[in-house]
């Protein structure tokens, strides 16, 4: 018997089918994954099971027996539990409160901490989820805030437990960790459903996976019968190229020159500690580490946006350190911030007025202080049609775009002036297969063209695929640069973690789930 | 400003000789006059004790009510319109907390049901009282009559030969004071170590995941915004059964101090409790500066104005903004929010 059946699920939001007449069974002990691009439907057929939307149509069955879910308290009562895509976690609560919240305390009406906390220490153990119950979740790094996510599933005793793109935010060697946990979890008798449309994780967890598309089931399949070119054929409906032609360009003269360069951060920190990069005409070099290691704030000290303590930043040859980001963008730098929505775009602004924040005083758009709508029309429709942005009308509100859309939007605003440096900052993160190979293809035309590149990413593979030297950043330093042919990504992955000696036994010890993985 | 307060014991004339001992800065020095002022310090911060710890409850749900002063202009006159007819100051303190409660059904059903803005909608309120109290007192009383009010119930330890302030009111407290006292550790054990607190931490930081763990977010904040009213309302209360008299918009005001309050204690009971007595203090010796003499004429009218800046410039020293829920004034809606 199915442990758990959602049969004939429809669910409309206005203007959109995200879930079409969806067929979807799990078994006790499987691992079934959801694979599917953003907005193919995956999280809403997954709110549906969890009780935060109600389906137009169709039923759930736990056990063979109709259930009905009307609020995520009747799921937690029917042992469904969920890891959200954005943490549902309460930042100012201990792990042990997050945890104990919404149930009944044994010392009701006060709470009962230590007992609780003695439950999540016996549930961590059982399951290597190693976290300390007291801390607080803000304390916690992404990874911990994960374990606690699961942990809360496990305290409520969950049989089937949902994982929506658990592994967004974690670095390699953490992935390896998860899917180790899950495969425990799983043999132990539960049922997990776990989502992603990061295709190597997919086949090396899954027992069995579901294709997404349009809010339509496109094929149901195991690993052993695919391949990572084939699912994603499947998830974007043409065949995909995963893995772009790298050109080969002589590289030029050094374009953007970091010079031991000390930033702080908004809480005062020193963000970025001594760092010296150099990117030259022709390159890409990619910047690697878990966010929140200095990233941010190099990037935006770089493009003029954040006050340098000491150091340089030259820009082809000029020094635009310390300098306003009118200056620095003169010198043909130009920035896709990794906020994507309120620092690459003003989302309240229509699409036309977001691609044309750059060039507004350009001669052609702007006569006497006025604006000159027809010549703005057709830059822009240019723009949309070379960049191959889907939207509606240029009038359309740029939030209402897909996030695939408004990266598109940036990218052809930032390209569009044939900058000399391009700063790009997770340019793909949250992205689908379908959007993120056009970006890369952009990325490779514009190294063709000699720009120099200094591309920010948490995504090893692509900066394997694209970078031609790697740069690891961990906690604001620069721990090592390797050439993209001398690299690994166990390698990589402990310099993300802080480990510079290679030691060898714990090299081994951190490689081993990853290559069961 | 609730300048009546701390009069209403000098309109006698041995109150008149014993003021004409202690005028001026010399005066000001006194043991007398240090009692005079703690003990109208208590007093005084009673009505701001009472609303502020409401609101601070309501606003760790993440509901802001800027409506406090109306409720307790509401509050007040239930007070003291139903302590007229029985005679009773324990029923009007009843019906002070009932028109609070009534008061946050309806501000909670106008912000939680029906999602409208925090902000603007607590304006509304505070126009509402500030209006209804009003003409229903000019309906229903029209002259101020005096009424009963709370006996005191414990003495402040004053030795005996020290004592040459003639009017027990100062250091004979009202149980009503120490209701408030005791309001503050209260408050205190139930958002910090019951699960409800726990509810309501989650619900003004992250609601979405207070929701996804099955904690109802309305019910929740329904009812830390009936109890924040309620203590309005007896704040509102309070304060008449202090005075024993009624008058248009006897409140002047304190609501909003109660408000800015809660942000100046950093959403902590005992913060609340300690910019309420200082808020107090201050008050009550600006007060007796002029009682005094110390100031006259013009400066003693400026005065009025001090509490009012201390409280601006408190805020402005104290804008950490550390302890202030994610969530506040934020509405919640399972389809909207996930
Ligand atoms: N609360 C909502 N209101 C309106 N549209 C929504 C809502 N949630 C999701 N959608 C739409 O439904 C579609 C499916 O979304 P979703 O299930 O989040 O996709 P996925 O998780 O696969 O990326 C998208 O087009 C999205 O814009
Ligand atoms: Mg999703």
């Amino acid at each position: 018997m199915k442990l758990l059946e959602m049969v004939g699920i429809t669910k409309h939001f206005v203007g959109v089918l995200a879930n079409d007449n969806i067929n979807f069974d799990l078994n006790q002990c499987e691992i079934h994954t959801l694979l599917g691009e953003n907005g193919a439907g995956k999280s809403t057929l997954m709110k549906i099971l969890y009780g935060l939307y109600n389906p137009d149509e169709g039923e759930i069955r736990l056990r063979g027996e109709t259930i009905e879910i009307k609020s995520p308290s009747d799921a937690i009562r029917h042992g469904i539990g969920m890891v959200h895509q954005h943490f549902m976690l309460v930042p100012t609560l201990t792990v042990a409160e997050n945890v104990s919240l919404g149930l009944r305390s044994s010392r009701h009406p006060l709470t009962d901490l230590p007992a609780v906390s003695k439950r999540i220490t016996e549930l961590s153990e059982l399951y290597s989820l190693k976290v300390d119950p007291d801390t607080y979740i803000w304390q916690l790094a992404m990874g911990e805030r994960q374990r606690v996510e699961i942990l809360k599933a496990l305290y409520r005793n969950a049989s089937v437990l949902v994982l929506d793109e658990p592994t967004a935010a974690l670095t390699p060697q953490e992935v390896a960790e998860l899917i180790h946990v899950l495969k425990k979890m799983a043999a132990d008798g539960r049922g997990i459903i776990f989502i992603s449309h990061k295709l190597k994780e997919v086949m090396a967890v899954s027992d069995r996976i579901t294709v997404l598309r349009d809010g339509q089931v496109t094929g149901e399949i195991t690993p052993a019968q695919t391949n990572e070119s084939q699912l994603a054929q499947m998830m974007v409906g043409r065949p995909v190229q995963l893995v772009p032609d790298r050109p080969k360009i002589k590289l030029g003269e050094p374009r953007l020159v970091i010079q031991d360069l000390y930033v702080d951060g908004d809480r005062g920190d020193r963000a970025v500690v001594g760092v010296s990069l150099e990117v030259r005409e022709g390159e890409i070099l990619g910047l690697a580490g878990v966010s929140g290691n200095g990233q941010r704030e190099l990037a935006q000290a770089v493009a003029g946006m954040r006050n340098v303590v000491s150091g340089t930043v030259k820009v082809g040859g000029k020094d635009t350190t310390n300098k306003h980001p009118k200056v620095v963008r003169q010198a043909r730098l130009s920035y896709v911030p990794e906020e994507r929505l309120y620092e690459g775009t003003i989302p309240s602004f229509a699409v036309s007025d977001n691609l044309i924040l750059l060039d507004r005083r350009d001669k052609r758009f702007c006569q006497y202080n006025f604006m000159h709508f027809t010549n703005i029309k057709e830059h822009c429709l240019n723009l949309v049609r070379r960049f191959l942005i889907k939207t509606p009308t240029l009038e359309t509100t740029t939030s209402d775009l897909s996030g695939g859309n408004i990266q598109k939007l940036i990218m052809a605003r930032e390209l569009s002036g044939r900058p000399k440096v391009l700063l790009a900052s997770q340019p793909t993160i949250g992205i689908d297969v379908g959007a993120t190979e056009y970006i890369y293809s952009q990325l490779l035309e514009q190294k063709a063209d000699g720009c120099a590149i200094l591309l920010i990413s948490e995504d090893l593979d692509e900066l394997m695929v694209l970078a031609d030297r790697i740069a690891v950043i961990y906690e604001g330093q620069i721990m090592d640069i390797l050439d993209h042919q001398e690299a690994d990504l166990e390698q990589l992955g402990l310099l993300m973690a802080g480990v510079k000696e290679n030691v060898p036994w714990l090299h081994r010890q951190m490689a081993q789930p990853l290559s069961m993985a | 400003m609730p300048v009546e307060l701390a009069f209403d014991f000098v309109s006698n004339s041995a109150a008149a000789d014993v003021l004409a001992a202690r005028r001026g800065w010399s005066g000001f020095f006194t043991f007398t006059t240090l009692v005079v002022i703690l003990s109208s310090t208590i007093r005084l911060a009673v009505p701001y004790i009472f609303a502020a710890i409401g609101e601070s409850i309501a606003q760790r749900s993440g509901v802001l009510n800027l409506g406090v002063d109306g409720v307790m202009l509401l509050g007040a006159f239930a007070a003291y319109y139903v302590t007229l007819e029985t005679g009773g100051p324990w029923q009007g303190l009843g019906a002070g907390l009932t028109v609070g409660m009534a008061m946050g059904v309806l501000y909670a059903f106008i912000t939680v049901t029906l999602h409208a803005t925090q902000d603007i909608s607590g304006i509304g309120i505070y126009l509402f009282g500030l209006g209804f109290s009003d003409l229903l007192f000019r309906q229903l009383v029209g002259t101020p009559i005096p009424i009963e009010r709370f006996e005191g119930v414990f003495e402040f330890i004053v030795p005996d030969e020290r004592l040459d302030v003639p009017y027990p009111n100062l250091y004979n407290h009202s149980i009503i004071i120490y209701l408030a006292f005791l309001l503050v550790p209260l408050a205190w054990l139930t958002v910090s170590k019951t699960t409800f607190g726990l509810n309501i931490r989650a619900a003004g930081e992250n609601p979405e995941a207070a929701d996804s763990l099955g904690v109802s977010v309305v019910r929740t904040r329904y009812t830390t915004i009936i109890i924040g009213n309620a203590l309005a309302g007896v704040g509102g209360a309070a304060l008449v059964l202090d005075k024993g008299i009624y008058f248009q918009n006897i409140t002047n005001g304190i609501g909003f101090i109660a408000v800015a309050l809660v942000y100046f204690g950093a959403w902590r009971p005992l913060g609340v409790l300690a910019g309420s007595l200082l808020f107090s203090l201050v008050t009550s010796a600006v007060l007796e500066w002029r009682t005094l003499g110390i100031l006259t004429g013009a400066a003693a009218q400026l005065t009025e104005m001090v509490p009012a800046v201390i409280t601006v410039v408190a805020l402005v020293i104290v804008t950490r903004r550390i302890g202030q829920p994610s969530a506040l004034t934020q509405t919640f809606s399972r389809e909207i929010n996930y």
